[in-house]
């Protein structure tokens, strides 16, 4: 397969998987500013900015971190970069590019959510309730993994969209977790307490998760808890580990089907190692900032090495 | 007043080409025409064929409109006219490689030198080779216009990368989908072996150094370009790999592409961009589309390049008031198809004649495409006919001038029911080993009431294109 043709396969699915999690962020957002905000701590939105990594974008552009500015900047700008409308449209230019590498259910499907998507952009913000838009999002985005699932070839393009994937997702999981352990909290003596716990129940909703998290782990949620469900337990389909199991399965079935391994196998089976021996007490003795700040790191080198081995076409 | 060749009423009566076409529309109501219109786009909007228009801005998701009123031809019409475009594609061929070898019909003085070697497109850096199988232009496609029952004419010749193949092919795919029954009432010829020829023509031009199935890969500019639908389209029905120059690179004596598995060698390249950008140290040096040292390669004969580097120059508008000539030259035959009637305005006695008579006469440049910088005189203000009048004085050799043609109209479905709009055709026609043809092509339409300017880049639609069997 041509290198370039996996590249864009390979984005068409983190671009994808970037726009639901932005979604999701959103919907953090939105449910956390109808706490009543008596505590006296800053405004969660701006935390929200500073977790998706855009708020020198959105400075520059708007003054006030209100509601409806941030709603726009996250959704539908498209001078932001990371928001749902420029990804969901760089993952159907991705598909268009080579659009001949996938079955006509999975372009439809990006295809489709583009062009509703330009349909949205043309309707009075008004008219639009926060909670549609991130349905509409984590529906099409189900669609397109949906289709990539029934009707893709199981071949090495498979890989790489799952790849992307899977990476993606990585980084995102450790990202919002991060988010709320370190950004959202105003100070440590919060901890334990009804707005910690309203939080963590928000981060789960996002993730649709919270009926899983308590179906797993009856009784109180702590940050313990939350750690392991959304870090080391591999039946948690968002956790990290579930996530590296991901980028590890698809790296050996590449390695298998070119008859050969690169760093990336090796660097992908140190991460999952290193997930397998590590508790949850390690992580806490670490420091859960430092220790997802660390992850985030080593999944970015991963990346490079996906990269490295099989995007550019120069190793022999 | 003008009157045009209409291909399916002529003296009150129903071609026999079009004669199971009259029921056809007359079971249709206007509601349902607009029912199936709407489906038709649907459906090419669903598939992504869309065209962008250089320089118009606005939507680059563009569809080219499509006339769900197919144009027909007998096997009788068809059977000349293939024979026509065969020759023609022989005889540009020929030409050429004699003009990048010794120049016979240059030193026959059949053709004046300068045409030739002064010639913008004329490829200095590929003087003396000769490509597998003497054959540079390798899809050749002939722009036709009808003006009577046998009046044919070839508006002009395209060597280099001809496009619109995609739609012969998807017209074709709708109009079965949508109608079958028109499918099982007429018998009509299928085109849908294209890509198949395509592939089989560009595996027999293999260069030499090639041993076993060559690997055949299209190069593109990229997405951002109109024809990207097309390119991708062709890859995906070829089974081969759609490139950027990016993909390529030279090393050692042959072209390598980036794969996931390391570097693969390429064998053919069946290039869709410019000579100007394929090689920037051959050619433009600020190219970012084209791959370094290329033409090296294709001069050693490690890799073919289709259309070879330096055809254009047998497409030049200047040059082609001479393929008659090639075609008795190279062919000792006599010219099927005629070309229009030609005023080089570098000719002082027929410049004079067409400053003269410039409301009545095309004009275009002789390097133009696209309908870009042309003038039809019938059609034009006296303004722009002043302006047309000043450019040409200016730089003469710029410029040649046709007699306006009364192109020939099919039934159209417009806004007010069928109307009859003009169209041409463009037949695509392979040239490798084999010289192949397949029984359609590209009928393009002028929407608009009374226009002559069937150009996509100007409000053209498409037809789907049939040719009846015997």
């Amino acid at each position: 397969m041509l290198s370039r043709t996996a590249d864009n396969l390979f984005w068409i699915a983190r671009y994808m998987e970037r726009a639901e999690t932005m979604a999701r962020l959103l919907e953090v957002g939105a449910r956390i500013s109808l706490l009543p905000s008596v505590h006296g701590y800053r405004s969660e939105w701006d935390s929200l900015l500073q977790a998706s990594g855009t708020a020198d974008g959105f400075d520059r552009k708007y003054a006030e971190p209100v509601a409806r500015n941030i709603e726009s900047y996250l959704f539908f700008d498209h001078d932001n970069p990371s928001s749902v409308a420029s990804c969901l449209r760089q993952a159907r230019e991705n598909g268009r590019i080579v659009r001949t590498a996938l079955t006509t259910q999975v372009w439809d499907a990006l295809n489709t959510a583009f062009q509703e998507l330009k349909q949205l952009e043309r309707q009075p913000r008004s008219e639009l309730e926060l909670t549609q838009l991130t349905d509409w999002v984590t529906r099409h985005a189900a669609m397109v993994r949906g289709s990539i699932g029934a009707t893709l070839l199981r071949n090495d393009g498979y890989d790489f969209l799952n790849l992307g994937y899977c990476l993606e997702r990585a980084d995102a999981t450790a990202r919002l977790l991060d988010v709320k352990y370190y950004v959202l909290l105003p100070r440590v003596e919060f901890v334990g307490s009804g707005l910690d716990n309203y939080q963590w129940m928000t981060l789960l909703r996002a993730l649709s998760l919270h009926r899983a998290f308590h179906w797993t782990y009856a009784g109180e949620i702590t940050a313990r808890k939350i750690a392991d469900f959304l870090i080391l337990n591999p039946q948690s389909p968002r956790s990290l580990v579930a996530s590296v199991e991901g980028i590890n399965h698809a790296l050996h079935r590449l390695g298998r089907a070119y008859g050969r391994e690169t760093v990336a196998q090796v660097r992908g089976r140190q991460l999952n190692d290193m997930l397998e021996r590590v508790t949850v007490e390690d992580i806490f003795d670490e420091g859960m900032h430092e220790f997802l700040t660390r992850f985030i790191g080593d999944v970015a080198t991963l990346g490079y090495h996906v990269w490295e081995s099989y995007l550019t076409g120069d190793v022999r | 007043m003008t009157t045009y060749f209409n291909e399916m009423f002529q003296d009150g009566e129903v071609r026999i080409p079009y004669a199971r076409l009259e029921g056809w529309t007359k079971r249709m109501p206007d509601a349902l025409r607009h029912m199936k219109q709407a489906e038709a786009e649907a459906l090419f909007r669903r598939i992504g064929i869309t065209f962008a228009v250089y320089g118009e801005g606005g939507d680059p998701d563009r569809l080219i409109p499509f006339d769900m009123f197919p144009r027909v031809f007998t096997a009788a019409e068809w059977a000349r006219l293939e024979r026509g475009i065969k020759q023609r594609a022989r005889a540009l061929n020929a030409f050429l490689v004699d003009v990048y070898g010794r120049g016979e019909i240059v030193r026959a003085g059949r053709i004046p030198a300068h045409l030739v070697y002064r010639n913008a497109a004329f490829e200095k850096s590929v003087v003396g080779f000769v490509p597998p199988k003497g054959v540079y232009s390798h899809i050749v496609g002939i722009d036709l216009v009808r003006t009577g029952p046998d009046e044919f004419f070839v508006l002009e010749d395209n060597c280099r990368t001809p496009s619109g193949v995609s739609y012969m092919l998807e017209n074709r795919e709708i109009m079965m989908r949508m109608f079958p029954d028109l499918f099982r009432e007429n018998r009509i010829e299928p085109v849908d072996s294209y890509p198949l020829l395509l592939r089989r023509t560009l595996a027999s031009v293999a260069p030499a150094k090639c041993k076993g199935d060559p690997t055949i890969v299209i190069l593109t500019p990229g997405h951002f370009n109109s024809a990207y639908y097309e390119h991708s389209f062709l890859a995906d029905l070829m089974g081969v790999e759609l490139v950027e120059g990016q993909d390529l690179f030279v090393e050692g004596e042959y072209v390598w592409m980036r794969t996931t598995e390391g570097p693969k060698r390429v064998d053919v390249i069946y290039r869709r961009i410019d000579d100007a950008y394929i090689d920037p140290l051959c050619f433009r040096p600020d190219s970012m589309l084209g791959v370094p040292g290329l033409m090296d390669v294709y001069r050693s004969g490690g890799v073919n390049i289709c259309s070879c580097p330096g055809a254009g120059v047998a497409d030049d508008k200047a040059v082609y008031t001479f393929v008659p000539e090639m075609i008795r030259f190279y062919l000792g035959e006599e010219p099927i198809l005629n070309n229009v009637p030609t005023w080089q305005c570098a000719k002082e006695d027929d410049r004079k004649y067409v400053l003269e008579n410039l409301k009545d006469l095309v004009v275009k440049e002789v390097h133009g495409s696209g309908g870009y910088g042309m003038l039809v005189g019938p059609k034009s203000t006296k303004d722009q006919i002043e302006r047309f009048h000043a450019r040409i004085k200016d730089d003469p050799g710029n410029y040649i001038a046709q007699p306006t043609l009364a192109l020939s109209t099919t039934p159209t479905f417009v806004n007010e029911g069928i109307a009859p709009r003009h169209v041409d055709l463009r037949p695509y026609c392979l040239v490798g080993e084999r010289v192949e043809l397949v029984p359609g092509g590209l009928t393009r339409v002028a929407l608009t009431e009374g226009s002559l300017v069937v150009n996509s880049s100007q409000g053209g639609g498409v037809k789907d294109t049939w040719v009846l069997a015997e």
